[in-house]
């Protein structure tokens, strides 16, 4: 069927896009909610977690290195506490305490050293060449006098080595003196560098000053002064709750970096975790990634469904309408074919009586001329001979307003039962007076004994009359033949209209029961008699098919199936060959 | 032929007066009226065998209406319609209501005339067997009364 589709494009490509939109708007925006939530909860509780993981982490970590601090602390507390200044001051004994401590513990105290009030080294044990060394102007010394215990920062000192000392202030007869050890630094250093997450995390400690107590690793410059944010602002309550603070931050380049801090040696000191939050969230970022991808491929096919859905709806759209319409002239052309019948059968009332009187007034001069009186005249056969015109004039003209009343009477389109073989004839019979005129015979061979049809006579009749008169307009002037046969089989009746026609073309047989197409000059063919009978047909459960070749006439077949009231109305009985 | 009586009704007055002739001159017992009205009138003086009853008579009672008011009048009496309207479904509503048959006009005096022999012959016959059956009645119940309406119903 021709798509409605070329004849009014604007509506049909605007009804296409608003379809379009509506679907597409329709199936993603529940997409992109669902899929937002899902992004959001996923997104929340997965950084909850990173940030939970790593803060006990840090936590523990933080917990790790104070237990070595204070470990440190205890063990010379305790030496100083056991031994007096006597005793300590003794470069063997001292050597000899620092083997025991090594051997408990590895070497993690690299030294050890008894400091007088005044700052001189009194006794040494340790791999340096520290024994009269004078600590009176370190700064360490200075704090260390004024506090039991006491660790520093790290610190090169004359060692020029990186380290720090615990210091234990004691007082004996009056004078203050102190032990001294220094913890190894590496082996302090390995608390820390041993915390690694990932591509970027790892872990230092910073002074309050904000600089390093612990090596950087080697990829990464720690920038101090961003550190040192952390000291400078208020301590937040996680630091003063003992919980690791947490905190995203953009660097220099601009990359967002986490945070992570908790406090060391009585706050003196902080544990810093640090990592790219690329880094840290990469796995959510990768969800993420193939999410988005997801919703790409889902929103493409949604957009194609759309666009294919949009499209055919239109079309089936645009089929419906082309329906429509041509019902809409079916209609039109109905209630032309009704007040034709109308007018037809007014007509053939008001010609009837005067018919009737007229052959009465002849009856009645017949019998007037059967008496005596007139039976020896002149030109009695004469007045009988025409008396006997008028009467078969009179019956014509009642034969003529018959079938018009015939035809009025079937503008219905009422289901009946009716006889093939006979609406073939009177159809037949009124297109014989064209027919005759284009030098056209037409032959019919109709079955005998047809069984009866239930249809439309009103509808059949019109696909006769449409196919009749395709097949004499398919005739040139120099004339033809169009034969109708009928037969029936299997319960379905046949007939046949055949003619010696011009034939159509390939091409052109492949559309001949779309509406509006048409062979004929432009002005004589609607281009809907043969999409009409092929509607008429279909609806009556019949087929209509066409065999054609240019040049050689036409064969149109329509089936149609066969009533089973045959009990109601009997077989035809009267059919054979005829001739008009 | 046997004697029998015809009333003709057509509002036609050229074509009544001319088949009434014409029936007159076949020795048939023939009256011609031009109304539903006048044909009631006519039938409550006397009996008619059969009744020539055009469909469509304009202003006044058309033909369904009297044919109608005559089968009370009448019961007997076969009514064949007689149209130029052609019909098909007026005329079958006239059998539906105990008309004969139906012609359609112009038609020829020879059809028309073996139409109403037809009726005739089952108003004979109709008659015959209603007779037959008021003998048996009698017969059987001497004391009991006639009820021809509900022979009819029988029929």
């Amino acid at each position: 069927m021709k798509s409605n589709l070329s004849e009014r494009p604007d509506y049909y490509k605007s009804l296409k896009r608003n379809i379009f939109i509506s679907v597409v708007i329709v199936s993603l925006i529940p997409l992109l909610i669902f899929g937002g939530i899902i992004r959001y909860v996923f997104q929340t509780s997965y950084i909850e977690r990173v940030k939970a993981h790593l803060t006990t982490m840090v936590k523990k970590h933080a917990q790790n290195v104070d237990t070595f601090l204070i470990e440190r602390e205890a063990n010379i507390v305790s030496l100083a506490e056991a031994f007096g200044y006597e005793q300590l001051s003794d470069n063997e004994f001292l050597r000899r305490q620092l083997e025991r401590f090594q051997t408990a513990y590895g070497a993690v105290i690299t030294d050890l050293g008894v400091i007088n009030a005044d700052g001189e080294q009194v006794s040494y044990a340790g791999p340096f060449e520290l024994a009269d060394a004078d600590y009176s102007d370190s700064e360490w010394f200075e704090h260390a006098v004024e506090s039991d215990v006491y660790t520093s920062n790290v610190f090169m000192g004359l060692r020029r080595l990186p380290h720090f000392i615990v210091a234990v202030r004691r007082f004996e007869n009056g004078n203050v003196w102190l032990l001294r050890a220094t913890i190894d630094f590496r082996a302090f250093n390995e608390l820390v560098q041993n915390i690694h997450l990932g591509k970027t995390g790892f872990a230092f400690i910073i002074n309050r000053n904000g600089e390093l107590q612990t090596h950087s690793p080697p990829q990464t410059e720690i920038d101090i002064s961003h550190n040192m944010v952390i000291f400078d602002n208020d301590i937040p309550a996680a630091f003063v709750d003992d919980e690791p603070f947490f905190e995203s931050r953009i660097d220099q380049e601009g990359r967002e970096i986490i945070y992570v801090a908790r406090l060391l040696k009585k706050g003196n000191w902080a544990l810093i975790f640090r990592q790219d939050q690329l880094d840290a969230y990469s796995d959510l970022y990768h969800a993420r990634r193939i999410a988005l991808m997801t919703l790409a491929i889902g929103g493409f096919a949604i957009v194609l469904m759309a666009y294919g859905v949009s499209r055919l709806t239109a079309i089936k759209i645009a089929e419906a309408d082309q329906a429509k319409e041509i019902m809409n002239r079916q209609v039109v052309q109905s209630g032309h074919l009704a007040s034709i019948g109308m007018l037809a059968a007014g007509i053939a009332h008001e010609i009837n009586n005067p018919i009737a009187i007229m052959v009465e007034e002849a009856g009645w001069i017949e019998d007037l001329l059967d008496d005596e009186t007139f039976q020896d005249g002149e030109n009695l056969n004469e007045f009988m001979r025409s008396l006997g015109q008028i009467r078969k004039q009179g019956v014509r003209c009642r034969d003529i307003t018959h079938k018009l009343l015939s035809f009025a009477r079937r503008s219905d389109q009422r289901i009946q039962l009716f006889d093939l073989n006979e609406l073939i004839r009177e159809v037949a019979d009124l297109v014989s007076q064209h027919a005759r005129y284009n030098n056209i015979s037409i032959e019919m061979n109709l079955s005998n004994g047809l069984p009866p049809v239930k249809a439309s006579q009103t509808e059949l009749e019109q696909v006769l009359f449409n196919l009749l008169n395709n097949a004499i307009d398919a005739i040139d002037r120099k004339g033809g033949k169009i034969e109708i046969q009928t037969w029936d089989t299997d319960h379905m009746v046949y007939f046949s209209i055949k003619d010696t026609g011009s034939g159509i073309s390939g091409g052109d047989l492949e559309r001949i029961f779309d509406p509006f197409f048409s062979t004929k000059p432009v002005g004589k063919g609607t281009g809907l008699g043969l999409s009409i009978c092929y509607g008429i047909v279909k609806k009556m459960d019949g087929d209509i098919v066409v065999e054609s070749a240019a040049g050689k006439g036409s064969r149109f077949e329509i089936r149609l199936p066969a009533s089973d009231e045959d009990e109601e109305s009997p077989r035809t009985g009267a059919a054979g060959n005829q001739q008009t | 032929m046997d004697y029998f009586s015809i009333l003709v009704v057509d509002d036609e007055v050229d074509f009544l007066d001319t088949i009434v002739k014409r029936f007159q001159k076949r020795n048939i017992d023939t009256v011609g009226v031009t109304s539903g009205e006048k044909a009631l009138e006519a039938m409550k003086e006397r009996l008619f065998d059969v009744v020539l009853l055009d469909i469509k008579m304009p202003g006044g009672m058309d033909g369904i209406e009297a044919l109608r008011e005559m089968k009370k009048l009448q019961p007997l009496t076969e009514v064949i319609l007689l149209t130029g309207h052609g019909s098909v479904e007026t005329s079958i509503e006239g059998m539906k209501l105990g008309a004969f048959d139906y012609l359609l006009k112009p038609v020829k005096l020879e059809d028309i005339l073996a139409k109403v022999g037809e009726a005739f012959e089952k108003k004979n016959a109709h008659e015959e067997k209603i007779r037959k059956a008021k003998i048996k009645e009698l017969i059987r119940y001497p004391s009991r009364a006639f009820d021809i309406d509900q022979l009819k119903d029988e029929d």
